[in-house]
């Protein structure tokens, strides 16, 4: 196995509070990320994934723990690892009063790249993000996805080593995420590695090629998609309605169906290799639910075992 | 790449990729700053006609306004340190500095309200290999950028056109930096103040209407400081604005000021700005790093 190209140890970030006790937003992160790896954080809003990708990104200094990046520590060498960094920002945060091509030229001098270099990358990369044609357009214009495939485009200008990528396709349309999607396969299959955090359980299974499950800042799991499925799921889910107000109450009497059972507020989850065959268990009791539903265990499941709250709350 | 490769695939080693980062840090480490002062001059093309008109426009109306009319009516000379001198070449000089100032209150805290909060593209710069006080160095350059295209036309109006206003354009060119001066010493104070406001609440038309206005009217802009009474004069003291202009007067008239005041009203408007300065790069460092 090659080298990590970025190592965390027992990472800690913690933030003064007036007359409180530190916030501890990332307690004691460890992980190691390859080459060319697809690497995810999950988890839900404010369990430090996005304090983690700054402190990646050397703009947030740790406040313990071992760091590097690239074989460098970031409190010394910020401006040298963020070189060769691309970072795609949770908040789209491009210059609207610049129009598409400008904003990648501008951001291309940063790196200390030549004019000519910069002009070259940025119709090369409005190409590679389909904005060929919006490329005089001020971004104050362009859609939401646009924007984000214009901010994704903005992170390559300088080919970077690692792509950086927060809540990439939070409050994109669907059709706009799956555009995204594959841009981001494309990169993978260049060898670019790839670090995002996400609270969408598809788009984990579909990036990442291992991940680790975080909350309230520590790792709850770590592995691929389907490994995490198979050690903390069970192969199919059973979803069945009775209505808000009765289903704590028949959750009571479907003890013994499925390995696990776990009542939300508007549905009960039933864990069973075989959902079908529990379903007819469950009518076999004379109870008919509303509605009911087999699917495949996923991400979100192996969420909600590990820290019986849903992702998305 | 060669060697390493082999038993690391296609990916280069640790040591490359660490000599790489080492080679491209180190343009942006010396030359950073720069960056931004050009993303700032470009962003300001967007603009460019207000700036024109508004640097060659501003100055027209304002010196054919006291020129035509208020000079008309106040025949009689100022006497500004004891020596008599027309009404228009005694406010040339505080004109040019209150209009540089005014640029420097524009670009130095619009502009990082929206760096850090409206468009927070600062955000975006500082995950760039440029530091944190690279970003506010740029800023304070792209405006000083500004600030001398506005000083300068301003002084190139007074002098070239028939007022008459600048009597000694030896050392009269100076006052186009005593005006940039000036802004800076009331900018950049400014620019800390607007990179620590987390609340837009319109804050910057109070430092325009409760800051601005009253420097401009007691500030001896119009008549000499020492003609008013002593318990106003204090805001003349403590404004950049009066500070400019008095260096200013001594470089397009020769006003007969004390030496010894010359070195204070530089010294006042340095101190101001580096102390300014200062604390805007704090501001900009704690905030970027949340």
């Amino acid at each position: 196995m090659p080298a990590p190209v970025i190592s965390a140890h027992q990472l800690v970030k913690s933030y003064k509070v007036k007359g409180k006790p530190d916030f501890v937003a990332v307690d004691g992160l460890s992980f190691e990320v390859a080459p060319g790896e697809s690497f995810g954080l999950l988890g839900p809003n404010g369990a430090g994934k996005s304090t983690t990708m700054k402190m990646i990104g050397a703009v947030s200094t740790r406040s313990g723990g071992d760091l590097q990046i690239l074989g460098l520590d970031p409190d010394r060498y910020g401006p040298e690892i963020r070189s060769r960094l691309g970072v795609v920002p949770q908040q789209d945060n491009l210059d609207g009063e610049l129009n598409a091509r400008e904003n990648l030229y501008i951001y291309g001098r940063y790196f200390g790249l030549s004019s000519k270099v910069c002009h070259e990358k940025a119709d090369e990369l409005l190409a590679f993000a389909q904005l060929e044609d919006k490329a005089k357009n001020k971004v104050d214009q362009l859609s939401g996805g646009m924007k984000r495939r214009l901010t994704i485009a903005r992170g390559l200008i300088n080919d970077p080593r690692i792509l950086l990528l927060d809540e990439p396709t939070t409050g994109l349309d669907p059709q706009a995420r799956h555009v995204l999607w594959d841009r981001l396969f494309r990169l993978k299959e260049r060898g670019t590695t790839l670090v995002l955090t996400t609270h969408y359980m598809d788009e984990a299974e579909q990036l990442c090629d291992r991940l680790i499950v975080v909350d309230k800042g520590r790792i709850m799991a770590e592995g691929t998609p389907a490994s995490l499925i198979r050690e903390h799921s069970s192969r199919e889910v059973l979803e069945v309605r009775f209505g808000s107000d009765r289903n704590a109450q028949v959750a009571g009497s479907l003890g013994g169906i499925g390995e696990r059972v776990e009542v939300l507020p508007d549905r009960i989850l039933i864990y069973a290799d075989n959902g079908e065959a529990a379903l007819e268990r469950i009518t076999g009791q004379g109870l008919e639910p509303i509605t009911s539903l087999v699917r495949r265990s996923s991400l979100e499941d192996v969420f909600l075992r590990l820290t019986g709250r849903s992702l998305i709350e | 790449m060669s060697a390493a490769q082999t038993d690391a695939g296609t990916h280069p080693s640790l040591d490359e990729l660490r000599a790489e980062a080492m080679q491209w840090g180190r343009k942006p480490r010396r030359r950073g700053g720069w960056y931004v002062t050009e993303h700032m001059v470009r962003a300001m093309r967007a603009y460019g006609w207000t700036i024109i008109v508004g640097a060659v426009g501003q100055p027209i109306l304002y010196l054919l306004g006291l020129a035509v009319g208020l000079a008309a009516l106040i025949r009689v000379p100022i006497v500004d340190h004891g020596q008599e001198v027309s009404y228009l070449i005694f406010v040339a000089p505080a004109l040019l500095a209150t209009a540089t100032i005014s640029v420097a209150s524009e670009e130095l805290t619009y502009p990082v309200m929206a760096g850090f909060k409206w468009r927070r593209y600062f955000y975006g710069f500082n995950a760039s290999p440029l530091s944190s006080p690279q970003i506010a160095n740029g800023v304070v350059a792209g405006a000083t950028a500004r600030m001398v295209v506005a000083s300068a036309a301003y002084y190139l109006i007074v002098w070239l056109l028939p007022f008459g206003a600048v009597p000694h354009p030896a050392t009269g060119w100076l006052a186009v930096f005593a005006g940039v001066l000036a802004g800076l010493a009331f900018g950049i104070p400014l620019m800390a103040y607007a990179g620590s406001i987390e609340d837009d609440k319109g804050q910057f038309a109070l430092v325009q209407r409760f800051l601005f206005m009253p420097m401009f009217l007691f500030s001896g802009t119009f008549y000499p400081l020492d003609s008013l009474p002593l318990w106003l004069q204090w805001i003349g003291w403590v404004s950049p604005l009066w500070h400019g202009a008095e260096l200013g007067r001594v470089a397009t008239y020769g006003a007969a000021v004390d030496p010894v005041m010359v070195t204070v009203h530089l010294v006042y408007l340095l101190a101001l700005a580096v102390v300014g300065y200062l604390f805007a790069r704090r501001v900009f460092t704690e905030r970027l790093a949340k």
